[in-house]
């Protein structure tokens, strides 16, 4: 890939993930809300960039990284998006704390908290997996399956979540993100032939 | 002695009378609520009592204002308008969080039943423009109210409370 192409494609991803947030950051809402609340909210925008991060990183697509640098930096990423997350439920909870117990008890008004909340479950579940890997000892295979199905129920989970939700994110960059985050996250599950696998081993159990 | 036999054709003519009469019943119903010889009381919303603070003072208005909180008491059963009720009202606006005691007011209805109380302009937080309303005295059941601003530059929101006698 030519040098060109590489600086061309890095600055798109750029965009992607910067745009949204500075859009956010010109919210009129955030003249009346708390810098806790505020936290909370750009640690979800900054959480769904990582969503939309990390499945370029395990498809080795970000160029100029190379395959084995790309899926160290998927780990850590990885790592960030748990911290992520749980600073945005965090800070939601010292804002009001009877809506975040709505929330995690799935007896919220608003279904944007259920498939907060099972997005999150799903999450912290695929990071465990990737985490306890070594020390599992699952075949690669299984594990593998496993891991991205829960990062499909993430990342579905996090997308309507983000899409139901008014007064956090600028609504057209957070749409265009969301699909790009659901466009990432297809092109690897196909390029890393995982239906293909799932039958696979769908056929020999 | 005539034996009814239901033919194809009589089956159909019968069933879609019954559907045009279920119909227009429906639809009266829907059109005239008060008609309708008991009005059944409003339940709680799910979320409603979020950040309760009992005992909100009544005010002439919350804060500097600008928004209209506005709606009907009612008894259930008959419909019945009831004067002087106090309906507690916070929310997230302009002026403060919802856990704010100075977010929190309460106003007494009109002999209409009627409520109006201004506040500041309610912001979106958690996702939704939403204000809270409460019933909470000793006379009917409490009631907590959740409304949805259907938009969030909306300067006015409307909730309606049926309360059955305690």
């Amino acid at each position: 890939m030519s040098a060109q192409r590489a600086a061309l494609i890095w600055s798109g991803i750029l965009a992607i993930c910067v745009v949204p947030v500075l859009l956010a950051a010109y919210s009129p809402y955030l003249a009346w809300r708390q810098p806790v609340y505020i936290a909370s909210g750009f640690a979800g925008i900054i959480g769904l960039i990582l969503i939309f991060l990390q499945p370029l990183l395990a498809g080795g697509y970000l160029p100029k990284i190379g395959m084995r640098r790309a899926r160290m930096v998927h780990r850590w990423t990885g790592a960030a998006l748990v911290l992520a997350v749980i600073i945005h439920v965090g800070g939601l909870w010292l804002t009001s704390p009877p809506d975040v117990i709505d929330a995690l008890t799935f007896t919220s008004p608003t279904p944007f908290s259920d498939w907060g909340v099972i997005a999150m479950w799903a999450l912290f579940a695929a990071a465990s997996l990737g985490a306890a890997r070594a020390w599992l000892r699952l075949p690669p295979r299984i594990w593998r399956l496993a891991h991205t199905a829960l990062v499909v129920i993430a990342t579905l989970g996090t997308i309507v979540h983000a899409l139901l939700i008014e007064g956090t994110m600028e609504p057209i960059s957070k749409a265009i993100l969301c699909v790009l985050a659901m466009a990432a996250l297809f092109k690897t599950l196909r390029d890393l032939r995982s239906v293909a696998l799932l039958r696979t081993v769908l056929r020999r159990s | 002695m005539n034996r009814i036999t239901p033919t194809r054709r009589t089956l159909l003519t019968t069933s879609a009378a019954t559907a045009g009469a279920t119909l227009i019943t429906g639809l009266s119903g829907l059109i005239n609520p008060a008609r309708a010889a008991t009005v059944a009381p409003t339940p709680s919303m799910p979320g409603g009592s979020n950040n309760y603070l009992p005992g909100a003072p009544i005010v002439e208005r919350i804060g500097g204002g600008g928004f209209w909180m506005t709606g009907t008491v009612r008894r259930a059963g008959d419909g019945t308008a009831l004067e002087g009720i106090r309906i507690q009202i916070w929310a997230h606006t302009t002026e403060g969080h919802e856990r704010d005691p100075h977010s929190h007011g309460a106003t007494l209805t009109d002999a209409q039943g009627n409520f109006r109380l201004e506040m500041p302009q309610i912001v979106p937080a958690f996702g939704q423009p939403h204000a809270h309303l409460a019933y909470d005295d000793p006379e009917f059941d409490t009631v907590f109210l959740r409304p949805i601003m259907p938009s969030a530059s909306d300067t006015t929101l409307d909730a309606h409370f049926v309360l059955q006698p305690a």
